[in-house]
């Protein structure tokens, strides 16, 4: 064991370029257990970019991605996963057709390594369907859990999503604007779940969002994306008081 | 009935109407040699029997992992051809049968899987195509190495004594004849691997395969090697339409491209899965019943109304036994119409 432990994420000069289009540039940043770290950034900023090098959907073209101290650069999106990165997706990102169980079931079922059983019926195993049922209790979605998911209104498959990722049980939650196209009264019940993962101190939660309530009384730390860069970096007060953030991010339409 | 739930995967036909309609069938082919006497009623009943099973694994492939393959009367007919060449070359026996399909299941099985690691990773358009070239280039080396295959000919073999339609299990006028046996044997081959099929289904494995199909990018972020899952499912199928070949060679004692590898009998599975419902294998069996049902019969019924509409103008022509294709084309166009997730689509009830 090192004295210095290694962080949960770290990217070092992470960077994407689509054609000449350099999305996220020489990124280095390093995440670790037990914090909270939303990324902020006017639209196009590399937010998302970012989190697709992270997760895996994307392959950097310059840089490194280190989970724990191991290089996970070259890794595809499935092994990522199964090493505990956790991600939940911006644009609601669904099992269209299954019901509202069997999209959490399958999270479930591929942490605890299911997927291969061929001659049982899923109906057999019960703490699959127990912990699935659980979960959906704990985002409120129990009084639609037989119904397909693209049946649902937008606010549920939001929660739908966050229960996706809660039965994953990673050590690192992405989470994409969790909160986006939520009406109001919704918000409270992602704010809650996140900050019970928060309380639990082995686990990095990174956040992307524009609701600035949302990020203030979450968040231990802010890092601000500019044009694919890393502007800023610091404990939300002193991040959001600084001038190229108030022009950057904020700018004119203060929120 | 739990039971029965049990030996149904938990995922009994939902709906009465559903329900009324595949028991029907079921009972229809369980008893089919009391109910319909005559060696053709007995063919056409064996014929729905391998058809629903190799719908059904094409159903696991097209429906339930969203795979368009086109390969899938090339396993059938390595199936067909495995336990015919076996039976020809090595005569008559069971260990004949176990042999070729021992090894039909193995020479599928690692086709399947060479194709899909070479061609499941690339866009579904390509593998599809890849399929089709692997398919014809089977389908001509079958036709040209007529000296081990029979060549356009095909083989013609005997079974096992228990199997000749010559047989009888016990004299007299309750005589067991071989061609019951076979019937049976094919009948209780179908319904295993139909259970089996619906329990794979079924099962977590199952739901990975439509995880796979709903989102493939979303079942890989939660940490499925969506390949791997897919390689498996295409080998399940392969294997699955092998052992309806041997089925079809069995009951039809004769083995050859047209019976097995045709592009014809591909376009056939694909219009069962598609009428019968995509994504539920008890479209398959609806599909398989009607379609083997129409082709069977429907020239005789057209040839009845001819007769009864002789005198009409018009009719008698639109009638006349030759134009059973056109009939058939329209009852199909039909049926997508009416039904467009498929007769079991619109059987069961929505969820």
């Amino acid at each position: 064991m090192a004295t210095q432990p290694a962080a949960a994420i770290e990217t070092r000069d992470l960077s994407i370029s689509f054609g000449g289009h350099v999305a996220v540039n020489a990124v280095s940043c390093a995440f670790h257990a037990g914090t909270l770290t939303a990324i902020v950034g006017p639209n196009g900023a590399g937010k998302t970019t970012y989190f697709n090098l992270i997760s895996g959907q994307l392959r950097a073209t310059a840089g490194r991605v280190l989970f724990k101290g191991a290089d996970i650069t070259a890794l595809a999106p499935s092994r990522r996963a199964r090493a505990g990165l956790g991600r939940a997706f911006q644009l609601t990102n669904l099992f269209p057709n299954l019901s509202v169980h069997e999209n959490v079931r399958l999270a479930v079922q591929s942490r605890l390594g299911r997927g291969l059983d061929l001659l049982r019926t899923w109906t057999r195993h019960s703490a699959l369907i127990e912990e699935a049922d659980d979960i959906i209790r704990q985002v409120g979605l129990s009084a639609r859990r037989t119904l397909r998911a693209r049946l649902l209104p937008h606010g549920d498959q939001r929660k739908l999503e966050v229960a996706i990722l809660l039965a994953l049980r990673p050590e690192v939650f992405l989470f994409d604007e969790p909160t986006a196209g939520m009406s109001v009264d919704e918000v409270p019940v992602i704010l809650d779940l996140i900050h019970a993962i928060k309380g639990n101190r082995d686990r990095t939660i990174i956040l992307v969002e524009h609701k600035m309530d949302v990020v203030s009384s979450l968040a231990d730390r802010i890092v601000v994306l500019h044009n694919g860069e890393l502007v800023a970096d610091g404990d939300p007060a002193s991040v959001m008081a600084l001038p190229i953030v108030q022009e950057a991010y904020l700018g004119a339409a203060n929120v | 009935m739990s039971i029965l739930r049990a030996i149904l995967s938990g995922d009994p036909p939902r709906g009465r109407p559903l329900a009324l309609v595949l028991t029907a069938i079921f009972v229809g082919l369980a008893f089919a040699p009391l109910l319909f006497p005559g060696i053709g009623a007995l063919n056409v009943a064996a014929k729905i029997c391998y058809f629903v099973v190799l719908a059904a694994s094409y159903d696991l492939l097209l429906g339930y992992t969203g795979v368009v393959s086109f390969a899938h009367t090339m396993f059938f007919g390595i199936g067909g051809y495995g336990a015919g060449l076996a039976l020809y070359d090595l005569g008559p026996s069971w260990s004949s049968i176990l042999i070729g399909t021992g090894a039909a299941l193995l020479v599928a099985i690692a086709l399947a899987l060479v194709i899909g690691l070479f061609s499941l990773r690339v866009r579904a358009i390509f593998f599809a195509m890849i399929t089709l070239a692997v398919a014809n280039a089977f389908s001509i080396l079958a036709s040209q190495l007529s000296s081990f295959t029979g060549g356009e000919d095909g083989c013609t073999f005997r079974l096992p004594e228990l199997l000749r339609p010559g047989f009888r299990l016990v004299a007299g006028p309750f005589a067991i004849s071989g061609r019951l046996i076979s019937y049976y044997l094919v009948f209780f081959a179908a319904l295993i691997l139909f259970l089996l099929m619906l329990r794979i289904v079924n099962s977590p494995f199952g739901r990975v395969l439509q995880a796979i199909r709903e989102n493939e990018f979303r079942a890989e972020a939660l940490g499925y090697r969506t390949m791997v899952y897919r390689s498996i499912g295409n080998c399940l199928a392969a294997a699955a339409a092998a052992l309806a070949g041997v089925l079809s060679a069995l009951w039809l004692r004769y083995t050859g491209p047209a019976v097995t590898l045709s592009f014809d009998i591909m376009l056939d599975i694909l219009l069962m899965v598609v009428i019968g419902g995509m994504g539920t294998l008890y479209g398959a069996v609806i599909g398989a019943t009607i379609f083997v049902l129409a082709e069977t019969y429907l020239q005789s019924l057209m040839a009845a109304l001819n007769h009864a509409t002789e005198g009409l103008p018009l009719l008698p022509l639109l009638f006349h036994p030759d134009r059973w294709l056109l009939w058939l084309g329209v009852l199909f166009v039909l049926s997508v119409y009416f039904f467009p997730a498929g007769i079991v689509g619109g059987l069961q009830k929505r969820r």
